[in-house]
Parts: C-alpha cells; structure tokens; sequence
C-alpha cells in the first residue's frame, strides 16, 4: 500500500515544491524570506487563485454596495506581477476599490492622491463603512466548495444511479468504495448515538461526512483545483456547526430541556450550578464542533507547509543547508502527508459522530424522569 | 470572550460573511438534491438488498433443511432396498441349496438304487456263471474221473491193489 | 517556525510555549486513552469495535482542547 502510494505522493511533493520554489525565488530579491506570510497566504482564502511564481487565476468578484451590486473580475487589482496591490475604480459606483490583506476597502484619498502606507494603500475606513460592502465573490474558497459540491453530485448521483441499475446486486466500481462508509455512517455512527429515529438525520449526516472528508481531501492537492482550505475556514466549519445546531434545536424535546434546565436526581444546590453550565454547553458544543474542524485541518496545513518554509529558510543561510534540510522536509511532509489522508477521514468522522450524538441527545425519550422527579415533571 | 476580541484582527479566525453565505446556500442545495436522488435511493436499494440478501439466507437454510430431510428418505429407502435385496438373496439362496439338496438326495438314491441293482445282477450273473462253472467242473471232473478210473482199472494188479486198498480201509476202520 | 518565533516580540514567545504546553497537556492524555484503550482491548478482544470508537472520540475531544490553545496561541502570535 505505501509503496504503490508513496511514488504519487513524492510527484505531489515535488510539484508543490517547485511551486513554493520559484515563488520563493522571486521574492528573496526584495525581501526576505518570511515562513509566517507564506503559511498565512496559502492557509487563508484569496480573491485570485495563485497557481506558480507570478501567474494566477482571476476569479470573479461580486460586490454589493449601498450603490447596488456590481461584478468584475479579480484581475483589475493585479500589478505586472499578479500580486493584487492596485486600486480599482468601479466604473458604475464610483468607489475606489482595493484589497486590504483579501479584503474589499475603500482607498484614502487625500489631495488628489491615494494614501500609500507600509503595506500598500491605506483604508478609508469612513467611506468603507459609508458603503455598506458585502463581498460575494468567488474566492478560492468558494471555487473549491462549488468544485467539492459538483464533485459530491457526480459521485453520488451517478452512485445512485448504478444502485437503480442493477437492483439487488452485489456492488461494482465506485459503489463499492462508497457503499461500506455509507453503510459505516449508518450502523457505526447514526445507529448507536440516535437509535430508532436514525433515519430522519441520515441524509444530513452522510451529506455532512462525505462533504467534510472529499473537502478535506481536496484541500490535500497541493494544486489548482484542490489546494484550498475550504474545511479549515472558519466560515465554512461555522455553517456546518449552525446548521448541526439549527437541527438539534428543532428536534429537541421536553426530556432534553429537562435534563438542561433541571437534571433529574441532582439536588436544588447542585443544580444552581449545572443549569448555567447546562444551558452554556447547549452553545460551546456547536462552537467546539466548528473550532475542532478548523483547527485541525489548519494545523495540518501550517505544519506541512511549516516543513517546507524549513527548506528557504535554511536555504537563505547556505544552499548546502538547504539541500540537507530538504531531505529532511521532504520526508516529515511525505510523514505529514500521511497523518493529514488520516486526520482527514478522523475528522469527518468526528463531526459526523458529535452531530450525530448531538441529534441523538435532543430526541431521546426518557422513561425515569418523571418517576423520580414528579415536580420537574409538573412544571415543564 | 477575549477569544473574539483577538479574533478581530486576525482574518484567520474571522468568519467571512461572503463564504458563509456561499457555502450555506452551496450545502443546503447539495443536502437536498442528494437526499432526494442519492441517499434516499441508495439507502433504500441497500436496505431492500440486505432484506433479500436475509430471506434468501433463510431461503438458503430452508432447502438445505429440506435436501437434509430428501436425503434422510434417500437413506431410509435405499436402506429398505438394501434389506429387500439381502433378503430376496438369502431367499433364494436358500431355496437354492433346497433345490441342491433335493436333487442330491434324489441323485444319490437313484445311484444307490442303480449300484444295488447292478450289484445283484452281477451277483447273479456271477451266481449263474459259478453254479454254470461248478456243473461244468463237476461234469468234468466225472468225465475226468471215469478217464482215470478207466485207465486205472485196466489192468488187474491195479484192480487187486485198489481192492486191497479198500479192504484195508474197511479193516481199519 | 524559527523565523516565526524570531519576528514576534515576548508575546510570541510565551504564545509559542503555551502552545507545547497544551501539546504535553494533550499528549499525555491521549496516551492515556491509546494505553487503556490497548488494555481493554487485551482484556476483551470482542469488545475491539466499541473500544475503537470510543478511543478515537475521546482522543478527538483531547485534541480538540489542544487545538483551542494553539489557536489562542495562534492568535496572540499574529494579533497585530
């Protein structure tokens, strides 16, 4: 298995390489090398996809202001070396755009002119309140999701579709890689923490799992159209985690509240103390559930890229150390790279079974409460 | 909590309105799309599957329930079939050795009878060859005799001397 | 990492030993779960399913409060 494996992974390996090299390449001459930026740039979202040394995709952007929305393309912010530095004057509002750290700004202007600060041109933070920007564009972030879900589509609708073919058949082909796990969420995850109601929450819960583990699988190819850290955003890993809470809320039944706002069998003064802790955990369990996620799979890229920014940096020393360093880098990041096709699944698993527990809590049917505590019973 | 107060300024930890919106709206379409024409197909082919894959399991231990109990009869009548056989063997076997027996006892009272009857048509041919044999002998023998006495009593020294002979005899006794 | 620790003022330091600090905190729990889960599963074999599960959720819930520090820590590292 890792034999077969490990040539692939070194051809990845050395492809990202190479790219990280010339980027790196061409930005030792005007400044040195810094580990913590190009980690920050290749962990966070963009409006543009960068694919090696000065070439990158444009994606398209897609503004609302208080002057109505309007589109362009990314590359209008571009300079002669496709870093997005320039400003932008739309045409139809009239604002005079720029990207602050990937983030839509209006410029300052004074006398005529834009301010330039250290980084670049400075905010005008009056007028960029005054517009009311929301940012809807296409980032990389939200090409890979789109990507990610035509990807699910094809894979499971043409999956269903063998299943219509061939009724009551052993399985072939894709059906056979996907159907254990479709079979593992059912039996390992959503059967033992919900029960008998499993059934209402399996769709969201394979939805979730497999969008989580191809997502994160994904993020692992260190090139276009893979490569970004779409499950180790944050925004991303908030809606999975609303949307697990929004469904445990709506589930939820007169035996859940009861056991958050007066467990039953615990006494009045203890219970001064849960209830607040109770009511808390209602909310830090989404929030852990989003935080783990994220955190986890942005480990995963810091740390691989981590490996590589070892490389340059030693390589900004002597050129001997670079090539001594590499070895070593390379195999912590093929190490790396091995944990991650594991933390992958572990953490799509992890959600999936938190979600599921989470599920199974709000609609468990308690037989004892009432038989103990007759007056929490009365008062619900 | 302090956490959101550093989260701020650092775009890492700052949820992206844009994104978000994107990816609830991008989620939600998926959810439902493959609940209706991935999941609830899958799950329920799987589920008819495993239901079929368990009735023929039963189906499966019920005809080999049933081949059981064929070939308990199987052997119960080749058994009953073996036993006809052995007897229908020895039956005739037995009426073999009867008809064996019969025919030799016939076959030996028949030689006996044979051999008792040539023995007494031997024996009377042989009586009849001796007692022809002993008249011819003693025809013989007269004739023989009345030869010799013939001879004998020819001359009268010889006739003296028998005389004689005879006379001494009787005086002896 | 080096020319991380080396940009970032005092803060950066105490951030980055908080950091090892949850990664010890952390390692020694899931070591402990990875040692009882061994056990266990010597003790009852059959039992190799639910041991598994349960293993790699409590590792996961161990992780993840390692996790919530080195994003703290993260954070004190990169808040400007």
């Amino acid at each position: 298995m890792f034999q077969r494996n490990f040539f692939p992974t070194l051809v990845f390996i050395l492809c990202l390489f190479s790219a990280n090299k010339s980027f790196s390449e061409d930005t030792i001459p005007k400044k040195p090398f810094n580990a913590g930026e190009l980690i920050l740039h290749h962990v966070q979202d963009a409006h543009s996809w960068h694919i090696t040394g000065h070439t990158s995709v444009p994606l398209p952007m897609i503004v609302k202001t208080d002057k109505g929305i309007e589109c362009f393309s990314s590359s209008v912010f571009w300079n002669k070396e496709h870093e997005p530095t320039e400003i932008y004057t739309s045409p139809s509002s009239g604002y005079d755009f720029f990207l602050n750290h990937e983030h839509l700004k209006v410029a300052k202007k004074e006398n005529g002119e834009f301010v330039k600060g250290e980084e670049g041109y400075e905010e005008d933070e009056e007028a960029t309140k005054a517009a009311k920007i929301l940012d809807l564009s296409m980032t990389k972030n939200v090409f890979s999701l789109l990507f990610g879900a035509l990807i699910m589509c094809w894979i499971f609708l043409s999956v269903a579709k063998m299943y219509k073919k061939r009724p009551g058949q052993g399985t072939k082909g894709l059906q056979s890689l996907i159907e254990p796990l479709i079979m593992f969420v059912r039996d390992d995850v959503a059967k033992p923490s919900i029960g008998k109601k499993s059934d209402k929450f399996l769709p969201f819960l394979l939805t979730v799992f497999f969008f989580i583990w191809i997502n994160n699988l994904l993020g692992m190819i260190p090139f276009m159209p893979g490569g970004a850290n779409l499950t180790g955003s944050v925004s991303i890993t908030m809606v999975l985690a609303l949307l697990t809470f929004v469904i445990t809320m709506v589930n939820t039944n007169a035996h859940y509240w009861r056991h958050v706002f007066a467990m039953p069998g615990v006494p009045i003064g203890v219970l001064i103390i849960l209830t607040p802790i109770e009511i808390l955990g209602v909310f830090i369990k989404p929030f852990v559930l989003m935080v783990r996620l994220f955190a986890n799979i942005t480990a995963g890229h810091i740390i691989a890229l981590a490996f590589f920014s070892l490389i340059f940096i030693f390589g900004e020393m002597s050129t001997g150390a670079a090539f001594g360093v590499s070895v070593v880098s390379v195999i912590f990041t093929v190490f790396m790279f091995f944990m991650e096709l594991l933390v992958a699944f572990l953490q799509a698993y992890v959600f999936t079974l938190l979600s599921a527990m989470y599920f199974g809590g709000a609609v468990e049917e308690g037989h004892h409460a009432e038989a103990h505590h007759p007056e929490t019973a009365a008062a619900h | 909590m302090n956490t959101f107060l550093l989260a701020s300024d650092i775009p890492l930890v700052m949820p992206e309105f844009g994104l978000m919106i994107w990816m609830l709206i991008t989620f939600v379409i998926v959810l439902l799309l493959l609940r209706r024409y991935a999941w609830k197909p899958i799950l329920k082919m799987i589920k008819t599957r495993e239901t079929s894959i368990e009735e023929s399991l039963r189906g499966a231990e019920k005809a080999r329930d049933e081949i059981k109990e064929l070939y308990a009869n199987n052997e119960r009548i080749i058994n009953e079939a073996r036993v006809e056989r052995d007897k229908l063997i020895k039956d005739s076997n037995d009426a073999k050795e009867t008809i064996i027996s019969e025919a030799k006892t016939k076959a030996k009272t028949e030689a006996d009878r044979i051999v008792t009857s040539a023995r007494e048509t031997i024996n009377n041919e042989k009586m009849a060859a001796i007692t022809e044999l002993k008249n011819q002998v003693a025809a013989l023998s007269i004739e023989i005799a009345e030869k010799i006495l013939k001879e004998h009593l020819s001359n009268d020294e010889n006739q003296k001397a028998l005389v004689n002979n005879y006379v001494k005899d009787i005086n002896l006794n | 990492m080096t020319t991380l620790l080396l940009e970032v003022p005092v803060a950066g330091g105490i951030a980055a030993a908080g950091a090892g600090l949850a990664a010890i905190g952390a390692g020694i729990g899931i070591g402990r779960i990875g040692g009882s889960a061994v056990e266990s599963i010597a003790r009852q074999p059959e039992a190799l399913n639910d041991i598994r599960s349960n293993m790699i959720l409590a590792a996961a819930l161990v992780e993840g409060a390692a996790f919530f520090a080195m994003v703290i820590a993260l954070m004190v590292v990169l808040a400007k």
